[in-house]
């Protein structure tokens, strides 16, 4: 166990590097939300229950969490292409520590963007609710490892292959965000729509950092935010760990 | 150090077999390896390109499993034992072990660490190997920003921070400038001779195979087809003295006078004359003298020492070039990599 948790630290502290020393990479990666979040704010109408802003905001930083954990397979793949990932295949390191440290960083570029945002909204018609914003965070945060773990898991899959990996990702990106009510609710929306909405475990994820995000603490949304996330960080540790397990 | 604590063979394969099968054709990559390599040997794998080389060091070394066949690596089963073989051994693939957007001293810690070295040991080692594989000037740069020779000094690094039992290294010369291939050697020597690893390299040169290993095992198609030292395999060849004369005539007459020089082959091609024979670089002086004093002076001179086409057509009757063109052979792209790398 202690090998590990030995192996899992170093995997990750090797990943997060690359982070630290370039920070702006992190900026970078989350043009595309806040481009969506300048465009979008000022055609919001403004809402009965508050500022349109208070109801935007957590959608993008949702949005900012599934794009940069989704495009981390990225990495993975130049490493299978250059060769060292077969490099640390060979090395002791285990197998789920390889994929499980992977994941677990991606935590630190999440929580670095969602300052940001929060950062950048706050002198506009934006409440800091201080508390729930970092409830949310955690909440966030295991969703991150879950979606980082399944795109390492499609890296492995796709061996190398960029086109596929680029082609599952894009088709899967955008459907999931419109069907968890990232950009629109989905309030009204036909029948079938609502279905995947709610088989769509983001959904959860969204609906609860808003309601955090609101500084209101209503214990099922918060609760089932929390499952969300859990099952897909579940999932992603899971399907991760066995496409790594194959890997050669 | 020295390793000590295992007795027997480093490396035994008994029937190695690996098959891969893509478009629905089947390569067989590797077949039947028997082989047994002793603690502390230094050995070559010379073959061309697609021999089943990397297929065979990436079995050894736990990346793949084998079709069929038995091979253990240090006293460990490379299927049953995956994770004892890892911490044994060390290897360098034939792709860059650094990740391009580390630096290269990072990524030497990391891997000292990774070996269970404490954070200081992994340090001190990773300011060894620096120093060693003269990185100073770029250890500390983004990967991706280094040159070819520099990234490939730093796998070979990477491979060396345990200073593991058993090293493996595929084509670790590959990109490397004349004065760095003999740094390298001296490295793999002294790390040899100091701690007594068992190293095995492939290349694809008689020559450095020759200055690095004591034993040299030659593949083809995923068979051996020679296990022998690399003096043996080279007097065997002998070397090859080619003579340019003025007129088809006068090589005539110089290949007739040649014939006469003991355990010589004389082949005559137009104006040119190729005798292969023992030691060849030490007796052109004497048959320069002769030939001249017979009142037919080669007008060119030229002497080679063998090199992997020569052994090939040895051992197989079929020069390089055949090989290529042969209907089971699936690596055509690779053909013209092999030429010109035969010919350098
Ligand atoms: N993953 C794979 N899938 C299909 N075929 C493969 C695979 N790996 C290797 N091969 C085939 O197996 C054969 C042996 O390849 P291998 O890489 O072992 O050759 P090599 O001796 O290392 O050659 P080189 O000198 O070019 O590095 C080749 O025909 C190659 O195309
Ligand atoms: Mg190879």
């Amino acid at each position: 166990m202690s090998t590990f948790v030995n192996d899992t630290v170093n995997v990750m502290s090797r990943e997060l590097k690359p982070v630290w020393r370039e920070p702006m990479a992190v900026v970078f990666a989350m043009i595309q939300p806040l481009v969506f979040l300048g465009l979008f704010a000022p055609l919001l109408p403004e809402m009965a229950t508050g500022s349109a802003l208070q109801w935007f905001v957590p959608g993008i930083v949702a949005m900012t969490a599934l794009m940069g954990a989704s495009f981390t397979g990225a990495n993975l793949m130049e490493e299978m292409q250059s060769g060292s990932h077969e490099r640390q295949l060979v090395s002791p390191l285990g197998r789920p520590a390889l994929l499980v440290g992977r994941a677990l960083k991606e935590v630190v570029p999440m929580l670095m963007q969602v300052a940001i945002i929060v950062a950048v909204v706050t002198p506009f018609s934006f409440d800091l609710h201080l508390p729930g914003v970092l409830v949310a965070a955690l909440v966030l945060s295991l969703f991150s490892i879950g979606v980082g773990a399944l795109s390492f898991a499609l890296a492995l899959a796709s061996k190398g292959q960029d086109w596929m990996f680029w082609t599952i990702q894009q088709t899967l990106l955008f459907p999931t965000l419109l069907t968890a009510g990232v950009l629109l609710p989905v309030d009204g929306a036909p029948r079938w729509l609502e279905v995947v909405s709610m088989l769509n475990p983001m959904t959860y994820v969204v609906d609860a950092t808003r309601a955090l995000f609101a500084g209101a603490w209503p214990a099922d949304v918060v609760l089932q935010g929390v499952a969300g996330a859990a099952v897909v960080a579940a999932l992603g540790l899971v399907v991760g760990v066995r496409a790594m397990r194959r890997s050669s | 150090m020295t390793h000590t604590t295992q007795t027997g063979p480093a490396i035994v394969t008994r029937g190695l077999t690996r098959h891969f099968t893509s478009h629905k054709q089947t390569v067989e990559a590797v077949q039947g390896l028997d082989l047994e390599i002793g603690q502390g040997e230094l050995v070559a794998f010379l073959g061309p390109n697609g021999a089943g080389k990397s297929t065979t060091l990436r079995m050894l070394t736990t990346l793949i499993p084998p079709t069929s066949g038995t091979a253990s690596v240090a006293g460990h089963d490379v299927v049953s034992g995956q994770r004892d073989v890892r911490r044994a051994i060390g290897f360098v693939g034939q792709g860059n072990g650094a990740g391009h957007r580390q630096l290269g001293r990072d990524e030497l810690i990391s891997q000292g660490r990774a070996h269970g070295l404490s954070r200081a040991d992994a340090r001190h080692r990773a300011a060894e190997l620096v120093e060693d594989l003269d990185l100073d000037a770029v250890a500390d740069r983004k990967v991706s920003t280094l040159s070819g020779g520099q990234r490939r000094r730093l796998d070979i690094a990477m491979g060396l921070v345990h200073l593991p039992r058993v090293l493996f290294l595929d084509e670790p010369s590959t990109g490397l400038d004349p004065q760095n291939r003999i740094n390298l050697q001296e490295l793999i020597q002294r790390l040899h001779a100091e701690s007594g690893s068992t190293v095995v390299l492939t290349t694809h040169y008689l020559e450095e195979a020759d200055a690095l290993a004591g034993r040299v095992i030659v593949v083809d198609h995923g068979r051996m087809i020679a296990d022998d030292t690399a003096a043996r395999l080279k007097s065997r060849l002998g070397d090859l003295v080619r003579l340019g004369f003025d007129s088809a005539t006068e090589a005539a007459r110089a290949a007739a006078r040649l014939s006469r020089v003991p355990d010589a082959r004389v082949d005559v091609t137009v104006a040119s004359v190729d005798l292969r024979v023992k030691d060849g670089s030490t007796l052109v002086g004497g048959l320069l003298a002769d030939l001249a004093a017979d009142g037919v002076p080669p007008t060119r001179v030229e002497v080679a020492r063998p090199t992997l086409d020569d052994v090939f057509l040895d051992l197989t009757g079929r020069s390089l070039r055949e090989t290529q063109q042969s209907p089971t052979d699936e690596a055509d792209t690779d053909s013209a990599r092999t030429e010109s790398e035969v010919a350098a």
